[in-house]
């Protein structure tokens, strides 16, 4: 199968007005006749829901927590990007539309990136007249701070908790139509399910997380909008209920996984402190404005940082890279962090951990001014760690945070599987193989508000679908499927719990598939997790019941689908042999150890397809073109 | 300094709407003081699947303070003893070594127990959905900049929209009442320019919806204030008051 991503001709600045209007359209009339299911309540499901229900859709929205506000999408802190140029420094949707195909390291669709710089403006507009209450200047204007990989200020951002503005934005307006009865909101309901009719996606099986039922819902079309994958490596900044599970079995059903081994390690997250960890905290990007980043010079020295003079300090970022200076990507960042450390010059108690320092800072500007700019994360830092960073500089060390792979989807965010669409962290489009700090809140919105409302019209117009209903043997046969899973988890009655599972898993993941990788690891790591899912499905304990409330089954379910999708992970690894942003394979660097690209032979995007449990997955290639962006070894310095 | 320390936890049981419930107690031994609260009860929950039991059910998602899906009356109080701190983000070095501590789920009668500590608090949902929105579809915004809102006034909306609707306000108050929540949402909405238009509908509203849903009446007794994880003040409550008297004044003279 020839991948075809549908991408319009012409020129790039007009790509996107001329596919709207080449679009059929569904009369508003006829809106009301569909139903679409939207999987999903964070930026990109929770816009998305709400926006189709604003043109007259009848929408069916999930999430797997008590209320749709809580996605995930809440824990954003540091900002959003979009390129209003309102501070007069060069700022243009063409700069960044630049940026982010090179801080992508050029592993993205050029066609789909220009959109989302477009698009970017609607959206702060849009969530303005929300009542989105982003920071303001005195004179009543917005304020921008900078982020990494750029040299604008383009960020706009409502203190540390950009994330939850923007999202509590689209839960308004979600909120609203559910009102207004047009959505029926669905909470506490996790997809086990993709159904196939003919070939398309006509529906969902879930299972309600409170009476323990099997639910089926049949749709029109299907958006799956339910975020990324990094749990898959136990320890995240992501969310406890953050899975794969929606995506992986879409994947099962015929959607192509693209570019799965395309994670982000962020540099700046409180360091790791015991066993019983349950997650990791991000400490926003957004503190490289005003921090600064080092390390002692000397490997071993264990003196207190007060007691480190200036001259025994080491700023590596700004010696190595004194254009961006600590302002470097974050797969630059976390990488020479862990460069830092594994010469003997990390601090703490673990020694995996480096100096971000504000002492500067607040001599410059006074107390006042950083506490209003980072006041809620230095108050989170503060009650994690017990160490006041006001007075002391933090420590921070690299964490999984963000996965820019996800289902393959075109130009109209439609998988491969014909009206089953992928929005936000959940599919693969915009970042390449790495992403910018502040842009996944941009993509996520651009997604849900601007793009989806669009082309899932082309597609309900463009196809003459006859009404199903969860009556059709595809519903009952996904039914029964769902329901044999749960029956064998429940009764193995092992000696292990899922979490014990799920940490080695993370292990394995972290120490040979994390910030830096050579084939013999992944070689290795591959046996490790075939070893260790084979175990799992012998010797898991799952307690409780079917019918009731039951998280260490949810758990065990998700977990499951990690233990597969962590195989599909460094197969992806394996197969591209070359370093390209959040992929560092230790075989393919510059002199100066930075990612070395290979044009010539990977400039694509590798889409994988399910042949079934147990069997090797097929590689389909999407070749890359460059008409607009030149190629080049990326640089910061 | 990190150190181990003992407990005994006395945790509220129900197995669903209809069982009764009952305090059951454990003891967890060689607790890092690093923990937070929640990955101390996971600790408990992995020994007890271990032992052939069911586990504790509670929520979380972030684990960051922010999601507002956490939350557990510890010791008598919502989100434990420590000021604007929510359950996840309460680290066991606030405890000693030998504590008993009692954990029960936010009790009030819009709020009903689903299992353990696990509650439903759709009806939060419920009032927003009746009006705690700004009537705007996507596309027809005017340019972000056209809507100047001074540096002074966004600050004090965000003090307000840091609501986390986690309910520990309503846990916290001797009427089960919501009114720091919805005094919360109405005032970000009301001091906003783009929210001015529908403000006193709106506050009227979420009002009716709230006593509908089963929430008591505000008697001021400001427990609500005391308990809530993100700060949130009672100066909300009077702007919410401010908006109730003019829509009612207004829908009396329609
Ligand atoms: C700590 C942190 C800080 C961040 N800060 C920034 C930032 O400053 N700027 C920025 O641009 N980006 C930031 N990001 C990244 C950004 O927040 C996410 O990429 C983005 O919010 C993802 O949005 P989403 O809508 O795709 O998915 P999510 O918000 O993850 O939502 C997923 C939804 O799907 C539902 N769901 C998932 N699985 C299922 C299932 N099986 N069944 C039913 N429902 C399901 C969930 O319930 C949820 O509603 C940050 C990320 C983290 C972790
Ligand atoms: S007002 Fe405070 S206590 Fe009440 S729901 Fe909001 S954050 Fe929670
Ligand atoms: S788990 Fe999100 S606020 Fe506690």
């Amino acid at each position: 199968m020839q991948l075809d991503g549908n991408i319009p001709s012409g020129p790039i600045q007009d790509k996107w007005d001329k596919h709207c209007f080449d679009l059929k359209l569904v009369n508003p009339a006829n809106k009301r006749k569909y139903d679409i299911i939207v999987v999903g309540t964070g930026l990109a499901g929770g816009s998305a829901a709400a926006t189709l229900a604003e043109l007259g859709y009848n929408v069916k929205n999930f999430c797997i927590q008590d209320s749709p506000r809580r996605a995930h999408s809440i824990a954003a802190q540091g900002g959003i990007n979009a390129a209003k140029n309102y501070q007069n420094d060069g700022d243009s949707i063409w700069r960044l539309f630049y940026d982010t195909v090179k801080g992508g390291d050029f592993r993205a669709r050029e066609a789909n990136v220009y959109r989302l710089a477009q698009i970017s403006n609607n959206i702060i507009d849009q969530c303005v007249a929300q009542g989105v209450p982003f920071a303001r200047e005195y004179g009543g204007q917005l304020a921008n701070r900078s982020f990494g990989g750029a040299q604008v200020s383009r960020t706009f951002y409502a203190r540390g908790q950009t994330g939850q503005q923007l999202l509590l934005g689209a839960y308004r307006s979600l909120c609203r139509q559910i009102g207004a009865g047009k959505v029926e909101m669905f909470p506490r309901r996790e997809l086990l399910d993709v159904v196939l009719v003919q070939d398309q996606a006509r529906g969902i099986v879930t299972r309600n997380l409170v009476t323990g039922e099997i639910e089926k819902y049949a749709a029109d079309a299907v958006v799956l909008a339910t975020g990324g994958y990094g749990n898959v490596f136990f320890l995240s900044t992501n969310a406890m209920n953050s899975n794969v599970t929606a995506a992986f079995r879409a994947y099962r059903k015929g959607a192509f996984f693209a570019n799965p081994c395309f994670t982000q390690i962020h540099p700046t997250c409180i360091p790791v402190h015991g066993t019983y960890q349950s997650k990791l905290t991000l400490m926003s990007e957004s503190l490289r404005n005003d921090g600064r980043v080092w390390v002692p010079k000397t490997p071993g020295d264990k003196r207190n940082p007060s007691e480190i003079p200036e001259s025994d300090r080491d700023y590596y970022l700004e010696r190595k890279y004194p254009s961006f200076g600590n302002l470097v990507p974050r797969d630059v960042a976390s990488r020479n962090a862990k460069e830092q450390c594994d010469m003997g010059k990390g601090v703490g108690e673990t020694g995996l951990a480096v100096y971000l320092d504000f002492a500067d800072a607040i001599r410059r500007d006074g107390r006042d001014v950083i506490e209003r700019k980072y006041g809620n994360l230095f108050e989170m830092y503060e009650k994690i760690t017990g160490d006041n960073p006001y007075e002391t500089p933090m420590m921070i060390y690299p964490a999984v945070h963000y996965t820019m792979g996800g289902l393959w989807v075109d130009y109209n965010l439609m998988t491969t599987v014909p009206g089953l669409f992928a929005l936000g962290e959940a599919n693969f489009s915009d970042h390449g193989a790495n992403r910018l700090g502040a842009s996944a809140l941009m993509q996520g919105l651009a997604d849900g508000y601007f793009i989806i409302p669009y082309t899932i019209g082309g597609y309900l117009a463009g196809n003459s679908l006859d009404k199903v209903s969860t009556d059709h043997p595809a519903f009952r046969e996904s039914e029964s499927k769902v329901k044999e899973m749960t029956d064998t988890l429940l009764s193995i009655n092992g000696k292990r719990t899922v979490d014990d599972f799920h940490k080695e898993l993370g292990h394995i993941m972290w120490e040979y598939c994390g910030m830096a990788r050579n084939n013999e690891g992944l070689e290795k790591a591959r046996g490790m997790i075939q070893e260790l899912r084979e175990e799992f499905w012998k010797n898991v304990r799952v307690p409780g019941l079917e019918k009731d409330v039951n998280q260490s089954l949810e758990r065990a379910g998700r977990v499951a689908d990690f233990l597969e999708f962590s195989e599909l992970m460094i197969i992806d690894a394996l197969n591209r042999q070359e370093s390209c942003g959040g992929h560092f394979n230790e075989a393919y660097q510059t002199d100066e150890n930075e990612a070395r690209r290979d044009d010539e032979n990977y400039s694509y995007v590798a889409a994988w397809e399910s042949k079934g449990v147990g069997e090797e997955p097929v590689l389909h290639k999407e070749d890359l073109e460059f008409e607009n962006v030149k190629l080049t070894q990326r640089s910061y310095k | 300094m990190t150190q181990n320390i003992n407990l005994t936890l006395k945790v509220w049981r129900q197995n669903g709407q209809q069982d009764k419930g009952r305090f059951e107690t454990y003891e967890v031994s060689d607790i890092s003081t690093d923990m937070s609260f929640l990955e101390m009860l996971d600790v408990l929950n992995e020994t007890l699947t271990l032992e052939g039991k069911e586990p504790i059910a509670f929520d979380s998602d972030c684990r960051e303070g922010i999601c507002g899906q956490c939350g557990s009356v510890v010791n008598g109080r919502p989100h434990g003893q420590e000021k604007k701190t929510t359950l996840c983000q309460l680290h066991m070095r606030h405890f000693k070594n030998g504590d008993t501590i009692a954990i029960e789920p936010f009790r009030a009668r819009a709020f009903k127990v689903l299992k353990d500590l696990m509650v439903d608090r759709g009806a939060l949902d419920k009032v927003i959905q009746s009006g705690g929105f700004i009537s705007v579809n996507a596309g027809g915004a005017p340019d972000a900049n056209a809507i100047p809102v001074s540096g002074e006034i966004a600050e004090r909306a965000m003090d307000a929209a840091q609501c986390i609707g986690c309910g520990a306000c309503v846990a916290a108050c001797p009427n089960a009442s919501a009114m720091l929540f919805v005094s919360a949402n109405v005032s970000h909405l009301a001091l906003l320019p783009q929210g001015k238009l529908e403000a006193a509908k709106r506050a009227l509203a979420m009002v009716r919806t709230m006593d509908a849903c089963g929430f008591g009446n505000c008697s001021n007794e400001r427990e609500c204030e005391a308990e809530c994880p993100k700060g949130i003040s009672i100066i909300n409550i009077a702007r919410l008051n401010r908006e109730f008297f003019k829509a009612g004044f207004f829908s009396h003279n329609e």
